[in-house]
C-alpha cells in the first residue's frame, strides 16, 4: 500500500517537535502532509511562514474548498475544523470545539480515516490534552498506519500517553527518530506495492 | 484533478437517503451541502440519541417532527459574534464606506444574518460614519427561530464584554455601551439600530434575488455548502448587486475557487472583499 497522506497534530511545544520531524523527512513529494497544531484563536496565521522555513514545499493555510494535492503541506487555520470531502477539497467548519479545541486533531483525523483510511500515516506530537487520540485510533481501524511521539521525548507528556492507551498506535517513536523512520515506512511501502 | 480515489462506504449512503427522507419529508434540500460536514453532525446525533445507525435515525426522523427539528439545528450552525474578526470591520471602516458615501441610497445584504450580531455591528458602524439614515438593510437566514432572535437583539452581557474588546480593535469611536442597556443579565441593543433593517426568512438554496445592493455580506455560511451550490449562490450574488457593487466573504472563504471569480476584482484577498467590475 503506497501512502497519500501524513497527517500530524500537535499541541503545547508541537512547533518545535514538527522542525524536528520536518527536518529528517524526504518523501514530502510523495504525499500531502497536513498539520493540525493548536494555536490560540486569535493568533494571526504566522504557522504558514514558520513551517514554510522548516521544509522546501509549497504550505498553504488552509481555505475552504481548497483541493488537496501530494508535494504540498497544509496548515489547519485557527479557530476553524478541518473535514475532507470524497471529492478532495477541505471543508472548514465553526461548530463546537472538541477537546476543548478548534481546530480538533481529532475531527480532522476522523476525517481522515473515513476519506483516505488505509492510505493514511497518522501522527501525534507534543501537547497537554487529550485531543487527537480518538481520531488516532479511527485511523488505525480504518487500516492506516499510527505513530505516536514518545512522552518521554516530548515537552507535554499528556497528549501522546492519552493516545498510547486508547489508540494502540503501531510505532512509539522518540522525537529524535521520527523522521528517518518516516523514510523508511514510506520507502517500504512503496516497494511493497 | 482530484489527486485521489476515495471510496463511498455503507455510511455514505445511509447519508445519502437520509438527506433523501428529509427532502421529501420536509422539504429542506441539504443535497449540496458539504457531505463531509452533514455526516460528521448525523453521527454526532447519533451518538446523543442512542440509535443504532443511520437508517434507524432516518426512520426516527421521518416520524417525529420534533427528533427532526433537533437535528436540522445540528445542520445549521449559528456560532455568530458582534464585530467577529474585527480588522475586517476597521477595513470596511477606513476603505469601503468612504466609497459608499457617494452614493445617495445604499442598499446592504446580510445573508445567514443568524441572530443578528453581524448585522448590528454594521449597524453602529454606518451610524458611526454618518450613513445609517441613507441605509436600507435586508437580514436574511433560513432558519426562523434565529430570525426572531435577531429581531429581538438581546444578548447576554458576558457574551457583550467580548464584543466591547472587539469593537475597540474595530475601531469604534464611542463608547460600547452607548448601544445598549443592560437588564439582569442581558444587554438589550439600542432600538435605533433597528430602524432601518429588516429581517425575512430567505434560503439561498432555493430562493431569488429581492434587490439591487450595493454591498453584500455572507460570511461563515458558504463553507457548509458544497463547491457546485456555492457556485449557485455567488452567481445569484453577482446578479443582485449594482456594477461595481462589494462582496464580503468570510475570512477563509475565498472567491478563487469559484466560477464567477473573474467577474469581481478582488479588494482585499485578506479581507476576502471583491467589487463587481464597474462595466459587467
Ligand atoms: C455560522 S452562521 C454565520 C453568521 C454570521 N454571518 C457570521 O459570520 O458571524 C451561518 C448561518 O447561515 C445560515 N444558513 C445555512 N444555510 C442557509 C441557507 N440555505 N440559506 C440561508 N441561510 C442559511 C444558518 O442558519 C446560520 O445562521
Amino acid at each position: 500500500m503506497k501512502y497519500d497522506i501524513l497527517a500530524i497534530g500537535g499541541s503545547a511545544g508541537g512547533i518545535n517537535a514538527l522542525k524536528k520531524v520536518l527536518h529528517n523527512f524526504r518523501y514530502a513529494s510523495e504525499v500531502a502532509i497536513i498539520i493540525i497544531q493548536h494555536l490560540s484563536p486569535s493568533s494571526k496565521s504566522y504557522l504558514r511562514t514558520i513551517v514554510s522555513g522548516m521544509i522546501h514545499m509549497n504550505v498553504y493555510e488552509i481555505e475552504d474548498k481548497m483541493q488537496i494535492k501530494r508535494g504540498t503541506v497544509f496548515i489547519a487555520p485557527p479557530n476553524y475544523h478541518v473535514l475532507i470531502e470524497k471529492d478532495g477539497m477541505f471543508t472548514l467548519t465553526v461548530t463546537e470545539k472538541v477537546c476543548f479545541a478548534r481546530p480538533s486533531i481529532d475531527v480532522t483525523f476522523e476525517s481522515i480515516a473515513d476519506t483516505f483510511g488505509e492510505s493514511a500515516i497518522g501522527m501525534l506530537l507534543t501537547g497537554a490534552n487529550q485531543d487527537g487520540g480518538q481520531g488516532l485510533k479511527l485511523i488505525r481501524e480504518a487500516g492506516g498506519y499510527t505513530i505516536v511521539q514518545n512522552p518521554n521525548t516530548a515537552e507535554a507528556r499528556e497528549m501522546p500517553e492519552y493516545a498510547i492507551k486508547h489508540a494502540d498506535p503501531n510505532e512509539i517513536i522518540g522525537l529524535e527518530e521520527i523522521g528517518s523512520r518516516l523514510n523508511q515506512i514510506i520507502i517500504s511501502a512503496g516497494e511493497n506495492r | 484533478m482530484n489527486d485521489f480515489d476515495f471510496k463511498h462506504n455503507n455510511e455514505d449512503v445511509e447519508t445519502f437517503l437520509c438527506i433523501e427522507a428529509i427532502k421529501l419529508k420536509y422539504g429542506y434540500n441539504f443535497s449540496e451541502y458539504s457531505r463531509a460536514h452533514i455526516k460528521r453532525r448525523i453521527k454526532g446525533r447519533l451518538v446523543k440519541s442512542g440509535l443504532n445507525n443511520i437508517l434507524e435515525l432516518t426512520h426516527r426522523l421521518i416520524e417525529d417532527e420534533a427528533f427532526f427539528r433537533d437535528v436540522l439545528l445540528d445542520f445549521s450552525i449559528n456560532v455568530t459574534e458582534m464585530f467577529r474578526d474585527p480588522s475586517f470591520f476597521k477595513y470596511l471602516r477606513e476603505n469601503i464606506i468612504p466609497i459608499l458615501q457617494s452614493y445617495p441610497k445604499i442598499n446592504i445584504w446580510h445573508a445567514g444574518c443568524s441572530s443578528g450580531e453581524e448585522v448590528y455591528s454594521m449597524a453602529i458602524l454606518l451610524k458611526e460614519c454618518g450613513l445609517y439614515d441613507r441605509c436600507q438593510i435586508y437580514a436574511t437566514d433560513f432558519n426562523q427561530k434565529i430570525i426572531e432572535k435577531a429581531k429581538d437583539g438581546i444578548y447576554s452581557l458576558e457574551a457583550i464584554r467580548e464584543y466591547t474588546k472587539n469593537y475597540i480593535l474595530a475601531g469604534g469611536t464611542r463608547s460600547f455601551s452607548d448601544y445598549y442597556f443592560a437588564k439582569y443579565d442581558n444587554a438589550i441593543l439600542d432600538l435605533e439600530l433597528k430602524k432601518r433593517i429588516t429581517f425575512a426568512e430567505h434560503n439561498l438554496v432555493t430562493d431569488g434575488s429581492f434587490g439591487e445592493m450595493h454591498l453584500i455580506i455572507c460570511r461563515n455560511v458558504l463553507i457548509y455548502f458544497n463547491r457546485t451550490l456555492q457556485n449557485r449562490v455567488n452567481r445569484l450574488f453577482l446578479d443582485s448587486l449594482i456594477k461595481g457593487g462589494y462582496l464580503c466573504l468570510g475570512s477563509k472563504e475565498s472567491l478563487v475557487y469559484s466560477d464567477v471569480f473573474e467577474k469581481f476584482d478582488t479588494v482585499s484577498e485578506e479581507f476576502k472583499l471583491y467589487r463587481k467590475h464597474l462595466k459587467a
